[in-house]
C-alpha cells in the first residue's frame, strides 16, 4: 500500500533498498499550510468587517507581528524537539513553518510601509536609518530573506549540508531581533516579548547542551 | 421480474485501491482538519486576534445631573461653540471610549472599556491640599457645582503617534485654582489617580509606581485651555476615560491628562509624574506635543488620526501653538520635552 498524501505528490524516487517506509503523514505540511494561512484569512475578514477596533492598521501590524515571532519560534522549536523527543514530525513541518514565518514579515513590513507609512519611502527611510526599533525589526527581515531563498531541497543540495546549516543558524539571529524589535516597542509591560524571548533561550539551550554531549560527551 | 437500474458508468465508480483505503483516507482527513484548525485557532489566540470589543452606544451612559449638562453640549439645545473648540470633525464616540491607555484597567487598549465596571465613580471624595488658603475634602459633585461645565473640542495627541478629536465636558483648571486661592509659595499643581486595587484592578500589576500622579506648572495649569473634564459627548466621564474627574491639556501628550482625580494639591516644589518616573530618557515633565523631538523609540513628526488610514504631520504643541507658545518662551524645548 502507498503512502497517501493529500498533496497527491507521487513518489518519484525509488527508496534505497532497506530504507524504512516513509511514515504516513501526508497531511502533516497541507494542515500545518492550512492552518498557519487560517490567522491571516480570519484577520482579512475582521479587516473587512471593520471588526478591528479604533486602529485597525495598528491592530493589523500587531498581529502579524506576533504571527511571525510564533511561527519562527516554532520553525525553531522542531529540531529541538526532535532531540529530545527523538521524533521526525517536526523536521517536516520546519520548512513549512519558516516559510509561513517569512510571509507573515513581509506582510507585517508591507502594510508598516504601504498603508501606515503610505508608501512614502523616504519617511520608511527616515524610519529606518533613525528608529532602532524599525531597523531591528528590518535587519530580521533581511535576515530570513537568505533563508527562505535557501530553503529548498535544490539549494540544500547545492550548497552542502554544513554551508547550508551554518546559513540557517541565522534564524535564531533574526528571531533574537525580533523579540528586540517586539522589547522596544511596547511602552512599559514587557511580559510578552519576554515569554518568545524565554522560549527562544530554553530552544537554543537544547541546541547547545546536545552540541556539547556530541563533541565532549559519551558517544 | 422488475427492471434493475441502469449499472452506474464506468468513470463514477471508485476504484478499488482507493474503495480498500477509505478508512485511512478519512483518518488523514479528520487529522488534517484537526490539525489545522488547532493550529489556526492557536495562532490566533496568541496573536490577539480573538479579542473584539464591539463598541457601546451612547446612551448606554449615565446623563449628568440636569445642571451640569451645559446648554452647548451634544443633545441640549445648540448654543454658540466655544471659541477653544476646533472645527475638525470629532471622532466617533465608539472609538473614544473603546481605546483608551489607562493601565489601571488594563493594558491593552480594549481592556479599560472592559473593565470599567469596577469603577465607582459615586461616591467620590476630591482631596484638595497643598499651598491653598484653606486644603479640605469635597464630594465630587459639591465641586461639580461650583462651575458651570462647558463643551470643549479638543485634538488628542497620544505619545503613540496617534490623535482624536473629543467633545470634552469640563470647566477651566484655572477657574478651580482661583477658588482655591493659592498660597504665595504655590508654583506647581499635582494630581494623584485613586488608588485601590478592588476598583482598579490593574494596580495589581507593579508596571508602573501606582497611584498614578501627574503635574503641572502653575503658570500652564491656568491657561485657559488647560480644563478638568467631568464628561465627554454630553454624558458623563466613561470609566475608562477616566470617571468622574480627569485633567485635559490638549497641547500635552495624553499620558498628562491624568485620570480618576482624587487628590489635587499646590506645591513649591515640581511635583512627580509617573510616566518621567519610569523613564525620563523618554517621557519628559512638560511632555508637549513636538514634531521635532522624537521619541527614542519612534518618530513624533507624524500621527495617525483614529478613523484615518495614512498618517498627517503633528504640530507642534498639537495646533495649539499660538496660544501656548510663550509659555515656554526662553526654554530649549529639546532639553525640557
Amino acid at each position: 500500500m502507498r503512502d497517501l498524501s493529500l498533496a497527491a505528490a507521487p513518489e518519484t524516487r525509488p527508496r534505497a533498498p532497506g530504507a524504512p517506509r516513509p511514515a504516513r503523514l501526508g497531511w502533516l505540511v497541507p494542515a500545518v499550510i492550512t492552518g498557519g494561512l487560517i490567522p491571516a484569512a480570519s484577520l482579512a475578514l475582521a479587516a473587512a468587517r471593520g471588526a478591528l477596533g479604533a486602529n485597525p492598521v495598528a491592530e493589523v501590524m500587531n498581529q502579524l507581528g506576533i504571527l511571525t515571532l510564533a511561527l519562527l519560534v516554532a520553525s525553531l522549536a522542531a529540531t529541538p524537539l526532535k532531540i529530545v523527543t527523538g521524533w521526525t514530525w517536526p523536521i517536516r513541518i520546519r520548512k513549512t513553518l519558516g516559510l509561513l514565518a517569512f510571509a507573515y514579515a513581509c506582510a507585517h513590513f508591507l502594510v508598516y510601509a504601504a498603508v501606515d507609512q503610505g508608501l512614502d519611502l523616504a519617511a520608511v527611510a527616515d524610519d529606518i536609518a533613525e528608529r532602532p526599533f524599525i531597523f531591528v525589526g528590518v535587519a530580521a527581515l533581511l535576515l530570513l530573506i537568505p533563508l527562505a531563498v535557501t530553503s529548498t531541497a535544490r539549494m540544500m543540495k547545492r550548497l552542502g549540508n554544513a554551508r547550508w546549516k551554518r546559513i540557517h543558524r541565522m534564524a535564531y539571529l533574526a528571531a533574537a531581533l525580533g523579540v528586540v524589535h517586539f522589547v522596544m516597542r511596547v511602552k512599559k509591560d514587557v511580559t510578552e516579548p519576554a515569554i518568545y524571548g524565554t522560549v527562544l533561550g530554553a530552544l537554543l539551550l537544547v541546541r547547545i547542551v546536545d552540541w556539547a554531549r556530541r563533541r565532549y560527551g559519551n558517544r | 421480474m422488475p427492471k434493475l437500474p441502469r449499472p452506474p458508468p464506468a468513470r463514477e465508480i471508485t476504484p478499488e485501491p482507493l474503495y480498500l483505503r477509505r478508512r485511512e483516507f478519512l483518518k488523514s482527513g479528520a487529522l488534517f482538519a484537526g490539525t489545522a484548525s488547532a493550529m489556526g485557532a492557536g495562532l490566533i489566540a496568541l496573536s490577539g486576534g480573538s479579542r473584539a470589543t464591539p463598541p457601546p452606544a451612547a446612551s448606554a451612559l449615565p446623563d449628568l445631573p440636569p445642571s451640569a449638562v451645559p446648554p452647548g453640549a451634544p443633545g441640549s439645545a445648540a448654543s454658540a461653540r466655544s471659541p477653544f473648540s476646533t472645527d475638525e470633525p470629532p471622532t466617533p464616540f465608539g472609538d473614544v471610549t473603546t481605546y483608551n491607555n489607562f493601565y489601571e484597567l488594563g493594558l491593552d487598549k480594549g481592556d479599560p472599556a472592559e473593565n470599567a465596571a469596577t469603577l465607582h465613580p459615586r461616591p467620590w471624595t476630591v482631596e484638595l491640599a497643598g499651598e491653598i488658603k484653606t486644603p479640605r475634602r469635597v464630594d465630587i459633585d459639591t465641586l461639580l457645582g461650583w462651575f458651570a461645565p462647558e463643551e470643549r473640542i479638543y485634538r488628542m495627541r497620544c505619545v503613540e503617534a496617534w490623535s482624536m478629536v473629543i467633545p470634552w465636558l469640563g470647566f477651566p483648571l484655572g477657574d478651580l485654582i482661583r477658588r482655591l486661592e493659592p498660597t504665595s509659595r504655590a508654583k506647581y499643581i499635582s494630581f494623584t489617580t485613586l488608588f485601590d486595587q478592588q476598583q482598579l484592578p490593574g494596580q495589581r500589576n507593579p508596571v508602573l509606581e501606582w497611584p498614578y500622579v501627574e503635574g503641572l506648572r502653575l503658570d500652564e495649569a491656568m491657561h485657559p485651555l488647560a480644563m478638568l473634564a467631568v464628561g465627554l459627548y454630553g454624558k458623563a466621564l466613561p470609566g475608562q476615560n477616566g470617571a468622574p474627574l480627569r485633567l485635559v491639556v490638549p497641547w500635552k501628550y495624553g499620558f498628562k491628562g491624568i485620570k480618576s482625580i482624587v487628590r489635587i494639591a499646590l506645591t513649591e516644589q515640581r511635583p512627580r509624574a509617573t510616566w518621567n518616573e519610569a523613564a525620563p530618557t523618554e517621557y519628559g515633565f512638560y511632555a508637549n506635543v513636538n514634531p521635532a523631538v522624537p521619541h527614542p523609540r519612534w518618530s513624533q513628526a507624524t500621527e495617525r488620526r483614529i478613523g484615518d488610514f495614512g498618517r498627517r504631520p503633528t504640530l507642534p504643541f498639537n495646533g495649539y501653538a499660538e496660544e501656548v507658545a510663550s509659555l515656554y518662551a526662553g526654554m530649549d524645548l529639546r532639553q525640557n520635552y
